[in-house]
Order: structure tokens, then C-alpha cells, then sequence
């Protein structure tokens, strides 16, 4: 697959170039777009990332490291993070952990065979008044119950 | 204060539309701010006894007097909405209830300090806040609010988003001045200030999204009007987060110095299942734990939480019941500033993960004597000597713990030395026997 740019993204990074003075300041922004269009970041995508932005491959890599949202390797397509911090802890978040890993049968960091679901343990997601909770790529389930994670991930696996 | 109206979550139907934001009096603060010199404003946000909102509780009036007025270089605002701190969600209930107030806010600080580029820094976790933001600063652009010559008047600004990718450390100003121009978030040395060298190396000041919320209310009433709220030393509304082992988690704006009982039993709708409390922290997971016995009577601002030896922080309240397992619990904190730690300084990055590793044998039975002693002097080691306050941040809470709940981290100790000694017993009795 070649690796590039759609026109609107293409558009996109452009605009998010105006705002800043330096390219540098818009590799985030190219990243975001890179893992929306192509899902994870790889080698090859960090690479043409840096030659957009006339960034050399390392400062890309440092920086794609770093933040743990990018994805340095494959993730599926409903990627399940699990808040277990303090406050969503109390209320019982390592229960919803358990609850998935038993159900998908995958353990922390795996995928399923699907390539469906991806499950992960997230740090504080800022929803500690509606805890337990859970991220499902951009979105937000709260107040999580077994029913209600049961719904939730029975509804994603129908979904195409 | 029964009767005390919220400044921020005011209670109107669909604030968040532009329409009914201006319907309200929205922007009106912005309009005469436009008459007034720099000056003046600044002087009205420090006459309000406005304290930043962050967890530093710096005032907010003497930060802003720290920018230069006369400069050649660009100068830079950066509202931070990183909101990373376990137990704080108070940032997002502004994006998504009032965002008006504070772009006007942002706006406000913008004329006063003489910017002409605001950037947002949200956290990347936040997509669904980030698109409601961006509506409403659209929305405000096509009212012609944010842009070239703002209402016909020769001033400029532009306010853009920045969009985190999940990094803690980002909250704290320097590293998320790194973190805007597209490196890694690292925290940088002070000084240089950000307000001589900031953004790119140009003088930028950054505020919290609720400091830069309170400022057009300041604006509108007055700096007096302002400082009678509350507690005089840290005067204005604060939004304190609830959440743990309590009936009504949520967001809850009241008065600084507002009882700490009244937030847990008259708001928060008392403890699930009516059970005794054990530990609360009191605005973040940062922030020293208190006890059962220090609540009482306790005020909730900076001042009065200074004498329990804790700060107010974020806001963010967390309630644990009778039953918790504290050594588990600052675990899990531990683990947390393990992971987000960003490993410039040696003592942070080694100190967290030290840290960690004792705690985790403590809580599965197989600490040693000496290890509640080693974990306290890890933590001394580690507060004060890195370039950013995490350090202290992940410190606190641990060497708070220990001292103030010492009977628990003894406690599993204890079992855990037992048990051997027991199994010894054990099998010295099986062989007399035989």
C-alpha cells in the first residue's frame, strides 16, 4: 500500500501549519492525522510524516513515542481502554477489566483474532464522577454495568 | 451560602449556544474591556484576588503584570486544558456547559496582556469536548468575536486548538510549551520564565481553562464584587470534582472555603452505603490523603487546607469508605506517576519506579521491615530534586500516607513477616511429632 496523504488531509495539515510559525509545531497534528487515515504508526508512516514537515525520522519517532495515544503498532478497530485509575478503581474498574478480558478472551494489551477489539488499561480519562468508565476510540462510555458493557460490545461486534 | 449563584455552571438551558450565551449577557464583559486599557484590567483581575485555578494557586492579576507591554516579539497565550490529574474532570464540564465564557475570558486576557495568538491545549482524550470548543469558536468567529479588527476596533487575536496525545506531564506549563511546538513534553528549567521565554522562545503567559472562565464575570461586576466571594485569601467559586465511594459524584460549583462535610453530605448525597470514611484526598491525586478525623469542620480553599498539611489543588475530591485498602490505593497512584513520569530527572524516573516495586510486595504480602522506612526515603529523595513539581506530586502522597496511616502499611507488613515464621513453627512441630 503506498503510504500517502489524502487531499483532505492533505487540506488539513496545511490549515494546522497556519496556526503555528515553525513546521514542528504541526507534527502532532500530522500524526493525529496519519493514525486516523492509516490506524497505527509505522516506520514507513513516521517517515513520510517527516518528509511532509521536513522533520528528520528520529525527531518523528521521539515524539510518537512519547505520547501513548499515538499507536506504535496495529490496534483493532474498536480499541477498548479502561480507565483503572483511582477514582473509576474504587468503583470498580478492574471488575470491567476482568469482565472484558473473561468475554473477548484477550488479556490486557491483546487483540482479538478478528481483529475487532483491542483492550487496554488507560490512566484517568477525566470522568471520575461517572466511574467506572471506559474509551472506545474517540468516545466515552460511563457508569459502566455488566448489562450495559454486554450491549455495548455486543453492538460493536455486529457493526462492520 | 444557600443562596450563593454559580459564576461558571450557571443554571441556563443550552448555555453553550452562542445565541443564548449573548441573550444572557455573554460577551458584555469582552465589550468593555475593549474600552479599557491594558492596565485597568489587569488591575480589576488583581484587585479580584482571582488565584489561579491550576493547583499552584498563583494570583492571576500579578502573572499577567509579569508580561512584558513593550516588546518587538510575538507574544503567546496558552490556555491549559491538559486535565490530566486523577480525580479532577472540571475543565471539560466548562467546554461542554459554558464555553463562551471562557473564550471571552481568553479574549479578555488576550487585549489585556496585548496578544494577538491564544492556543487551547486539550488533552487528547478529549475528542468529544475538542469538537464542542471548536464549535463554539467557530460559532464566535462568525460573530466576527475572535479574528481580524474585533468589532470594528484595531484589535486582533486568533484562538486555536491543540490537541494532546495523552501525556500527564503536558499539564505542567513548560512541558506543555514543548508539547505546542511539536516536541516531546518535557518540562523545561525556570528560570527563564515563560513570560520572558515562553512559545518559541517569546513571552507567553498560561492560565487554566477555569482562571481564564472567572475573568469575565470579574470583568462585568467588578474586582471587589469578585473578592467577597468566598474565602478573602483565595476568593471566587471553585469547581470541586466528587468522586469515589460517594451517592452524587459530580462537578459542584460553591464558594471557596465551603465545609468539606457539607460537600460530602449535604451535596454529594453522603457515603455509599452509609459506611464510615477512611481517607480522603482532597484535590487531585497529588495532594497529601486526610484522615477521617481531619475533616471535620475542615474549610475547602488553600489557606485552611494548609493547616491539615494538604493543598486544595485541582478540586478533585476523592472519597474512600471504611473498607479501603489504603497501601492498594496509593498503589495505584504510584503506578500511575510510574507511567506519566517523563524521565528527564533521575530521581523521578528510578524514585517512581522504586517506588512502585515496593509497594506492589508490601500489598501482596511480602514486604519487609525495612521496606516502610526505604519507601519513605525514596520519596524524601525524590520531592525537591527534579525540574518540575511531579516530583513532588508523586512523593506526596506516599510519604503523607505513611505517616498518617501508618497503622495499615504496618499491618501488612506484619502478615507478611508472620507467615514464614509461621510455617517454621509448623514444620518444627510435624518433625518433634515424628
Amino acid at each position: 500500500m503506498e503510504i500517502k496523504f489524502t487531499e483532505e488531509n492533505l487540506k488539513k495539515l496545511e490549515e494546522a501549519k497556519s496556526h503555528y510559525p515553525t513546521n514542528d509545531a504541526a507534527l502532532m497534528s500530522a500524526l493525529w492525522l496519519a493514525q486516523y487515515q492509516f490506524g497505527w504508526l509505522s516506520t514507513d508512516v513516521m517517515k513520510y510524516v517527516g518528509n511532509l514537515l521536513n522533520i528528520p525520522y528520529e525527531h518523528v519517532l521521539g515524539v510518537a513515542e512519547f505520547y501513548t495515544m499515538y499507536n506504535k503498532k496495529p490496534v483493532g478497530k474498536h480499541h477498548l481502554q479502561v480507565c483503572t485509575n483511582v477514582s473509576c478503581m474504587l468503583c470498580g474498574g478492574y471488575d470491567v477489566v476482568d469482565y472484558i478480558s473473561n468475554k473477548l478472551y484477550i488479556s490486557v494489551g491483546e487483540t482479538t483474532p478478528d481483529g475487532k477489539f483491542t483492550l487496554i488499561e488507560a490512566e484517568c480519562l477525566g470522568s471520575c464522577g461517572t466511574a467506572p468508565m471506559m474509551q472506545i476510540n474517540d468516545y466515552y462510555e460511563e457508569n459502566l454495568t455488566k448489562d450495559k458493557i454486554d450491549a455495548i460490545l455486543d453492538k460493536l461486534a455486529k457493526s462492520e | 451560602m444557600s443562596d450563593f449563584q454559580p459564576i461558571i455552571l450557571k443554571n441556563i438551558t443550552d448555555l453553550h449556544n452562542i445565541e443564548v450565551y449573548m441573550k444572557n449577557g455573554g460577551y458584555s464583559a469582552f465589550k468593555k474591556a475593549l474600552k479599557l486599557t491594558p492596565e485597568a484590567i489587569i488591575e480589576e483581575v488583581k484587585k479580584s484576588g482571582l488565584r489561579g485555578r491550576g493547583g499552584a494557586c498563583f494570583p492571576t492579576g500579578m502573572k499577567w503584570s509579569f508580561m512584558p507591554q513593550k516588546t518587538d516579539k510575538p507574544k503567546y497565550l496558552c490556555a491549559n486544558g491538559d486535565e490530566s490529574e486523577p480525580a479532577s474532570f472540571k475543565d471539560r464540564e466548562i467546554f461542554e456547559k459554558n464555553p463562551h465564557q471562557f473564550i471571552e475570558g481568553t479574549l479578555i486576557a488576550c487585549k489585556a496582556m496585548g496578544i494577538k495568538t491564544a492556543y487551547v491545549y486539550i488533552r487528547g482524550e478529549y475528542y468529544p469536548w475538542i469538537v464542542m470548543l471548536q464549535k463554539a469558536i467557530d460559532d464566535a468567529y462568525a460573530k466576527g468575536l475572535i479574528g481580524k479588527n474585533i468589532l470594528g476596533s484595531d484589535f486582533s487575536t486568533e484562538i486555536y486548538i491543540h490537541r494532546g496525545a495523552g501525556a500527564y506531564i503536558c499539564g505542567e506549563e513548560t512541558a506543555l510549551l514543548n508539547s505546542i511546538e511539536g516536541k516531546r513534553g518535557m518540562p523545561r528549567f525556570k528560570p527563564p520564565f515563560p513570560a520572558n521565554f515562553g512559545l518559541w522562545g517569546c513571552p507567553t503567559t498560561i492560565n487554566n481553562i477555569e482562571t481564564l472562565a472567572n475573568i469575565p464575570p470579574i470583568i462585568d461586576n467588578g474586582g471587589e464584587w469578585f473578592s467577597k466571594i468566598g474565602e478573602p485569601k483565595h476568593a471566587g467559586s471553585l469547581l470541586y470534582g466528587l468522586s469515589g465511594h460517594i451517592n452524587k459524584p459530580g462537578i459542584y460549583e460553591l464558594p471557596s472555603g465551603t465545609l468539606l462535610t457539607d460537600l460530602i453530605y449535604k451535596y454529594g448525597g453522603g457515603v455509599k452505603d452509609n459506611k464510615a470514611i477512611k481517607m480522603i484526598i482532597p484535590g487531585g491525586s497529588s495532594m497529601p490523603p486526610l484522615t477521617a478525623g481531619e475533616i471535620e469542620g475542615l474549610q475547602m480553599d488553600n489557606e485552611h487546607l494548609k493547616s491539615v498539611n494538604s493543598y486544595i489543588g485541582t478540586g478533585g475530591i476523592v472519597v474512600m469508605n471504611e473498607d479501603t485498602d489504603v497501601v492498594k490505593v496509593i498503589k495505584r497512584i504510584t503506578k500511575f506517576y510510574y507511567h506519566e513520569s517523563c524521565g528527564q530527572c533521575t530521581p523521578c524516573r528510578e524514585g517512581c519506579g522504586w517506588m512502585l516495586r515496593i509497594l506492589d510486595r508490601i500489598d501482596k504480602g511480602m514486604g519487609r521491615s525495612e521496606d516502610i522506612e526505604l519507601l519513605r526515603d525514596v520519596a524524601n529523595n525524590i520531592e525537591g530534586n527534579t525540574i518540575c513539581a511531579f516530583g513532588d506530586a508523586a512523593a506526596w502522597p506516599v510519604k503523607w500516607a505513611i505517616k498518617k496511616f501508618m497503622p495499615d502499611f504496618e499491618k501488612k507488613v506484619k502478615e507478611s513477616v508472620e507467615l514464614p515464621i509461621a510455617n517454621k513453627v509448623h514444620s518444627l512441630r510435624l518433625t518433634v511429632q515424628e
